[in-house]
């Protein structure tokens, strides 16, 4: 047994107190949960602490907070390993982010969580005619979103999502990671509808900033992110030219890169707005921006920071290399079907066999011997 | 040591002075830099979005190209960009992951005679200050401590997360690194909200709005804080963080002024070298603060006794003449 101190962020909202903290010494084994602690100090101490739990087991979601400032499951977290990740030896317990606090730990899921999910259509829009079985579908297409059915709503993603914090709109890392689930199911009969809703919604899948948040604290290793850049992948292959620039600033930064092997900075700001190509930058939108960016494009020239001619003129591989790139660019856009390796399924060390243990009897005689 | 070094593109386009300051502090550091010209473009990340195997397949190319170097003697792959360091080490992820893959990158990789190897060692400059030089030798060398200069530290999400990809642990703790740098240098770390989220650049075309207000509500913090500047070592921040500070004030609705640093150039800073040579004068925000604090008389005594002796007689920066 050994003594944590734990400091649980309480509100009521009936009380009309502001938020604030307190402090709970709880006596367990160090392998044992937060969410353990937490029972502890509301069974001993004080009856009033707030938090929602039911397995126990990290399968049912309920038990999502923030521990240490990262979101997660209190019962998936060792009280010592809590311990190793706090400021200053006390374990510091908070409820999720993203989402109004109901009371002390526990926040409104409906309000955030599940209307996002609802926002997404997470249901089977199923392809006719229904077969009078069940569909059959090849192994592979439905390994591809197992990873995404691995998700039990928690929230934790959603709580640190950094692209929320500033935009509530969000559609966000779970339910898009959702929209996956059956925008990539070969049973859905609207996958196009589904991509193009999501890349046209000017706070949907192209709303995400690859902070990487939504992976780190999913419990689950759904990698909320990664589904959401597959979303994207296949709504570039989809030919959706969203109202967002998404696409097209995916595209005018594959083109850059090929152009020239390395990015041109000062072309894909107006390429993605107006277009993939050189004259993209006198499209309509491209000239409006332009004119919003004038006081930085100012300072940036009077400061010395952009040199007019680096602007104008692109950084470039030499010759032999840039043919090396490009012929590397246009060998896998040929490619029939490209290899996307997903570790979900484990590395080859993870998927290897374990080699059987070595005979007693190759062990050459008198080598025993020697050894001994 | 020596370094098969990579710049990225973003160093040598807007902001050229993160690779100026670099190639100044290298040699202070007794750093050999063996330029990998001939690689290209990390993707940072869209290049994966649009193709993840083109990804892997050009990072494996500048891998194998790097390779090259440390067969002929460098020590280690080097980075200064955050981006460039989570893209590849997103890339080396999956390459160093199956041998069938690495075996059909390879394939695409064999007419120019370039094969990756598993196990590439590829560090930012800011893994290679702590775990190569060390934050002992980092002290020994500096010639004007930061002493008194309050710093943000701003990582970048790239070079933080996911923690397993790039190896962060309790052991190796590289979240905290621009912390250790700073204060190994003789600085104030300050501690503010912003430091490990994102600055919001790789959506400035999608969602204009949401990415501004991310870069100024974090200068915002660092600010509140009480920061004289922030330093990141990701160019692409930089370009969200200054670039776009009018911007992002605008955006905001208060005044940030909150000038923002490249990790070469603060390293540059105490060992001595002068923000004209670092290309301070090119940031967007003005290194007032900064520059108050080179010029006042902790910064302009110069060699470490001197440094101490002001330090200790308690002179404060942010004093010294306009610049």
């Amino acid at each position: 047994m050994a003594e944590f101190t734990l400091r649980l962020r309480r509100y009521d909202p009936e009380s009309g107190d502001a938020p604030y903290w307190d402090e709970h010494k709880v006596d367990l084994e160090p392998h044992r949960s937060v969410l353990e602690g937490i029972l502890q100090a509301k069974a001993e101490t004080d009856g009033s602490i707030g938090i929602r739990c039911s397995c126990r087991a990290a399968i049912c979601g309920s038990c999502g907070v923030k521990i240490n400032g990262k979101a997660g499951l209190a019962c998936h977290t060792h009280l010592d390993a809590a311990l190793r990740s706090s400021k200053d030896g006390v374990i510091e317990v908070e409820p999720m982010g993203n989402m109004p606090v109901i009371k002390d730990l526990i926040v409104d899921m409906d309000a955030v969580h599940w209307k996002k999910i609802q926002r997404v259509t997470p249901w089977l829009l199923a392809k006719e005619p229904v077969p009078e079985r069940e569909y059959i579908v090849p192994r592979e297409s439905m390994v591809d979103v197992t990873q995404t059915m691995a998700c039990i709503q928690c929230g934790a993603c959603v709580s640190d999502c950094l692209s929320m914090e500033v935009d509530p709109l969000f559609i966000g890392p779970a339910a898009l990671a959702k929209a996956y689930r059956f925008a990539g199911d070969p049973r859905d009969a609207q996958h196009h509808e589904r991509l193009e809703d999501l890349a046209e919604d000017p706070h949907g899948m192209y709303d995400c900033t690859h902070c990487f948040k939504c992976i780190e604290a999913c419990p689950k290793g759904v990698a909320p992110m990664n589904q959401i850049m597959r979303l994207r992948r296949k709504a570039g292959h989809d030919g959706i030219n969203d109202r967002n620039n998404g696409n097209r600033h995916e595209r005018a930064f594959v083109t850059l890169v090929k152009q020239g092997g390395l990015l041109h900075e000062a072309e894909l700001l107006p390429r993605s707005l107006g277009g993939d190509s050189w004259f993209g930058k006198f499209a309509p939108p491209a000239g409006l921006e332009l004119l919003d960016s004038l006081p930085v494009i100012t300072r940036a020239v009077l400061r010395g920071k952009v040199k007019p001619m680096v602007a104008l003129k692109p950084h470039k591989l030499a010759k032999p290399d840039l043919k090396q790139v490009q012929r590397i660019f246009d060998h896998v856009d040929n490619e029939e079907q490209p290899y996307e390796l997903n570790l979900y399924f484990g590395t080859d060390e993870d998927n290897a066999e374990i080699p059987p243990e070595p005979a007693a009897e190759t062990v050459a005689p008198g080598s025993e011997g020697s050894s001994l | 040591m020596k370094v098969a070094y990579w710049p990225g593109c973003v160093s040598r386009g807007f902001t050229p002075e993160l690779h100026g300051s670099m190639a100044k502090v290298a040699p202070l550091l007794d750093i050999d830099l063996v330029p990998l010209d001939r690689a290209c473009c990390s993707g940072a990340g869209v290049i994966a979005e649009h193709s993840q195997e083109l990804a892997d397949t050009l990072n494996a190319r500048t891998f194998a190209l790097a390779q090259k170097e440390i067969a002929n003697g460098a020590d280690l792959m080097m980075n200064i960009c955050s981006t460039c360091q989570g893209a590849q080490s997103e890339c080396q992820q999956r390459l160093d992951a199956s041998a069938d893959y690495r075996a059909h990158v390879n394939e695409t990789l064999a007419p120019e005679g370039l094969a990756y190897e598993a196990g590439i060692a590829n560090k930012n400059f800011l893994w290679v200050l702590v775990e190569e030089i060390g934050l002992d030798k980092l002290t020994s060398l500096v010639r004007r401590p930061l002493t008194d200069l309050r710093v943000g530290p701003f990582y970048g999400c790239y070079i933080v997360r996911p923690t397993d990809r790039l190896d962060i642990s309790h052991e190796q703790p590289r979240d905290t690194y621009l912390g250790l740098v700073i204060e190994a240098l003789g600085g104030t770390v300050v501690d503010y909200a912003g430091s490990h989220k994102c600055c919001g650049f790789p959506i400035i075309t999608m969602n204009k709005a949401a990415s501004l207000t991310q870069a100024g509500r974090h200068m915002g913090d660092a600010k509140d804080a009480e920061a004289d500047c922030v330093v990141t070592p990701c160019p692409l921040c930089h370009l969200n963080l200054d670039l776009q500070q009018p911007l992002a004030e605008r955006q905001v609705g208060r005044t940030l002024d909150m000038p923002v640093l490249h990790l070469p150039q603060l390293v540059g800073l105490a060992l001595g070298l002068s923000p004209k040579e670092l290309g301070l004068q090119r940031h967007v925000v003005k290194p007032t603060a900064v520059i108050d604090w080179t010029t006042s008389v902790v910064g302009s005594v110069g060699g470490v006794a001197g440094g101490k002796v002001a330090a200790a007689s308690g002179a404060s920066g942010g004093s010294g003449g306009g610049w």
